[in-house]
């Protein structure tokens, strides 16, 4: 196995992380741009990378994009918006084959960077404004996402627990944007707002692969105009405490119900305790061996999945079933006995290490991944803390029972999220 | 132990065919943390009428028995496949497709331990009366999912239209119904038939020694004995050349309703090299006109037909295949009209030399990125062995292909009677 050394330079302000690896056949170059989470922003950021993606300056037409990415032996162009603890993030990332493997391909990284700084500095631009026919055509795209969340009904859950949940903190606002907002936006309006990102934001470079450093440094300094401080960065967490965990119960047309529920872990990436809470998390739900599954599922046969998750910036954990609408209550009550269970120390040291286990090798697999080192290694960025990926599984290998005990009494039950079918509760 | 080594692409793969017929792959990756191991039969939910082993009347059983068997694979009298695997920091998974039934691992430690562990319990069957009727809760409550899911509803809509006899018109869970009818008996007949060795593949991907890896699969096997298997009869009805249904509406709550448009792809027998050609055709051709930048892609985009949402996807397999071309779209009955005219005009498109060049790139580029996956390396090397092709060679394949045949499969590829269209919207 390859050990993970990443190598980060600050060059004229851009922030630049280098890693080497031989595992993958292509190169990655991924750009963050990262802002708080604000009401005033949310839309116009859940919109920009619909807009980037479709072309540039050079390339204005998204089949003139496309054109050149398929040129550069088919690189892959994604465009993104997402929200980590309270922050919003943009991503830009572009993968091409590394020309070790294409003999007649020599040029094709040093024109990927070319193409990938045009599209982040280089929009198609008319005048002051974003192209409007872009503009139009994305914000129906755009509009059409909002709705959809409702067809997915175990997103839709969980947005809906999540808005319940963080009412009244930038956590829960909707990473895709509101369609009031959207409405009233115009291109100069958008325009003028990216371009003080391009100063505002934070950005990281990540390029990892079998390249030359050298010349891939060389590259970005010459072709990435950045004059950004990253000066905007700071993000207040609000932390919204009840003392009752709140129940909201909803109807929908579907056969099968949704119980989420949501948790505050008051606890942090960048607390002591965040490795203790990633095992709590694995003996809880994470994964088919915890509580969660085995008595929600296997034992009483109750629901097809049932898992937690926990988000790490934020402090906040989420328990996700699928139930028949009858056995609500039922679900519900196993489920709060699971909780109970961490808090009072009932598992063994068997299961302890065994956890450890599944969360290293889960670790480890992500870091064999293209996409989830870099994420990985971005973590430290939102999170504010250096933890490089092989100390956050030291720090794993050391947690001990009575840690994971600790901050088991830190999590509080908030919000108790029921989507069930329109007949009521007991029509099963 | 046959060693095959790839240089243009740095990978090597060892491989060994066994006396009792198992076939076995290995693909050393030392520089990953992980390994990925895949135990596969060849044997989906399109699989419902055969010979059973031993046996000289065909016999039909029950849809949805080969996704049931997988399930009910994992359960054993007085423990839980699942939680082994979870003991030795394994994280297991297994699925079942129309044609393949597949249990896999991933691991970074304990590696011959996991290996074993896989072997061992998809080779040692145990079902009871009690498990089975348990199971039928968990399964339905599954099938109730993906009936609430329109993105499902949609796909098996549209294979529904496009096949009128063949199983893969089938739900590949089943329905409740015909789940309620399975017993101990079915799965056991189904066991024995479909996981002789014969039938079978194991493929281990990732950071391990091949030599000791190899050594330990034939000591496991050695150890386990098997009826002898004759050849295989399953039994497939005719299936005719063009659609089941033009057309199938379904009613469901969705707020945007959703469309596809499934070309039937013609399956007529194929030599190995003729089959791997048509394969990527379908598949470039597709990517060509339809993704993002593609000429067909633009007009439905600027005609504010589709979302991002819009899709497509190609399959092609031994006795049936298809392409499916979808999106939410708040028109659906113009996107239908727009994607089948865009079809039928392919017969009159002719490629130039460099635009097939730049699809010769863009496939080359896809198939190295899709490889750096230890997951998609080995199951589409079971996939295209079991099509008696190579995956290693589909580059050289792809370099191989001219326009002139491209454009000669182009001119008969759509045709009208082999087009059928699935919407589905509220109320």
């Amino acid at each position: 196995m390859q050990p993970i050394t990443e190598k980060y330079l600050k060059e004229k302000g851009l922030r630049i992380h280098f890693i080497q690896s031989k595992k993958y056949k292509t190169v990655n170059i991924v750009a963050k741009l990262k802002a708080p989470l604000e009401k005033e922003t949310v839309t116009k950021r859940a919109l920009l990378p619909y807009i980037l993606k479709q072309g540039t300056k050079n390339y204005p037409s998204r089949k003139d994009l496309q054109l050149k990415l398929d040129d550069l032996y088919g690189a892959v162009l994604a465009v993104n918006g997402g929200k980590k603890g309270e922050n919003h993030l943009i991503s830009l990332r572009l993968e091409i084959a590394n020309p070790k493997f294409i003999p007649e391909a020599q040029t094709i990284i040093k024109d990927g960077i070319e193409l990938f700084s045009e599209i982040l500095f280089h929009p198609n631009v008319r005048g002051n404004a974003f192209d409007e026919k872009v503009f139009e055509r994305e914000k129906d795209t755009l509009k059409q996402k909002i709705h959809a969340v409702k067809d997915d009904k175990m997103q839709y859950a969980n947005t809906r627990l999540i808005d319940e949940m963080c009412k009244d903190e930038p956590y829960g606002l909707h990473v895709h944007g509101y369609e009031e907002e959207l409405a009233r936006m115009t291109s100069i309006e958008l325009y003028e707002y990216y371009k003080t990102r391009l100063t505002e934001d934070q950005l990281d470079i990540y390029v990892l692969g079998d390249f030359n450093e050298d010349e891939v440094l060389t590259q970005l300094k010459s072709s990435f105009n950045w004059e950004g401080t990253g000066s905007n960065v700071q993000v207040s967490s609000k932390q919204e405490q009840s003392n009752e965990s709140h129940e909201v119960i909803e109807k929908d047309n579907i056969g099968q119900a949704k119980l989420h529920i949501g948790y505050r872990t008051n606890v942090r990436y960048k607390d002591d305790d965040y490795a203790a809470l990633q095992v709590f998390n694995g003996l809880f739900g994470g994964f088919p061996s915890s509580k969660l599954f085995i008595n929600v599922r296997e034992k009483n046969s109750l629901a097809y999945y049932a898992s937690s998750r926990m988000e790490s910036h934020k402090g906040l954990l989420f328990v996700f079933s699928g139930i028949a609408p009858s056995d609500f209550e039922k679900a519900r009550d196993i489920i709060r006995e699971q909780m109970t269970a961490m808090k009072q120390g009932d598992f063994t040291d068997k299961e302890l290490n065994e956890t450890k286990d599944l969360i290293i090798n889960q670790l480890l697999e992500t870091m064999d991944h293209s996409q989830g080192l870099i994420e990985l290694l971005y973590q430290q960025v939102i999170g504010e803390k250096e933890l490089a990926p092989d100390d956050l599984i030291a720090a794993i290998k050391n947690v001990t029972k009575d840690q994971v005990v600790q901050v088991a009494q830190k999590i509080k039950e908030d919000t108790v999220y029921l989507l069930t079918s329109e007949g009521g509760q007991g029509n099963e | 132990m046959n060693k095959q080594t790839y240089d243009y692409i740095h990978e090597t793969v060892y491989a060994e065919k066994f006396d009792n017929g198992l076939t076995v792959f290995l693909l050393p990756k030392p520089e990953m943390a992980k390994t990925y191991g895949i135990f596969s039969t060849d044997y989906g939910s399109i699989d419902q009428t055969f010979v059973p082993i031993g046996e000289t009347e065909q016999i039909t059983v029950p849809e949805g028995i080969a996704h049931f068997l997988e399930h009910k694979l994992f359960e054993k009298e007085d423990h839980d496949v699942f939680s082994d695997f979870g003991k030795q920091g394994a994280s297991a998974n297994a699925f079942t497709s129309f044609t393949k039934t597949a249990y896999l691992f991933s691991a970074t430690s304990n590696i011959e331990k996991n290996v074993e562990t896989l072997i061992n319990f998809v080779q040692d069957p145990y079902f009871s009366e009690e498990s089975v009727e348990k199971e039928k809760g968990i399964i339905g409550q599954e099938i109730k999912m993906y009936d609430d899911q329109p993105d499902w509803q949609s796909f098996m809509g549209t294979i529904k239209a496009m096949f009128k006899n063949h199983p893969v018109n089938i739900d590949i869970a089943g329905t409740v119904e015909s789940i309620s009818k399975i017993t101990k008996d079915d799965l056991y007949t189904c066991y024995n038939t479909f996981y002789h060795p014969e039938n079978m593949t194991l493929f281990i991907a990732g950071n391990f020694d091949p030599e000791r890896m190899m050594e330990q699969i034939k000591m496991n096997q050695e150890q386990k004995k098997f009826e002898k298997m004759r050849t295989l009869k399953r039994d497939f009805p005719e299936e005719p050349k063009e659609v089941a249904m033009r057309e199938n509406k379904i009613t469901m709550a969705v707020s945007i309703p959703k469309c596809t448009v499934g070309i039937k792809e013609s399956s007529s027998p194929l030599n190995n090299e003729e089959f791997l050609k048509k394969d990527l055709l379908q598949n470039m051709l597709l990517d060509h006109y339809f993704a993002k930048g593609g000429d067909f892609y633009q007009d439905l985009y600027q005609e504010n037909l589709i979302d991002d949402s819009f899709y497509f996807e190609t399959t092609l397999d031994k006795n049936f295949g298809y392409s499916l071309i979808g999106s939410n779209t708040t028109k659906p009955d113009v996107f239908a009209k727009r994607v089948k005219e865009m079809l039928l005009s392919t017969n009159n498109i002719t490629l130039t030399e460099s635009e097939f060049e730049r699809m010769k790139k863009k496939k080359t580029g896809q198939l190295l990125r899709a490889m750096n996956s230890l997951e998609f390396i080995a199951n589409k090397y079971i996939h295209y062995d079991t099509l008696g092709i190579n995956l290693f060679d589909i580059v050289p394949t792809i370099g191989s292909l001219s326009v002139d045949e491209a454009n000669k499969f182009l001119k008969q590829w759509i045709e009208e009677d082999r087009l059928a269209v699935c919407q589905i919207s509220a109320e």
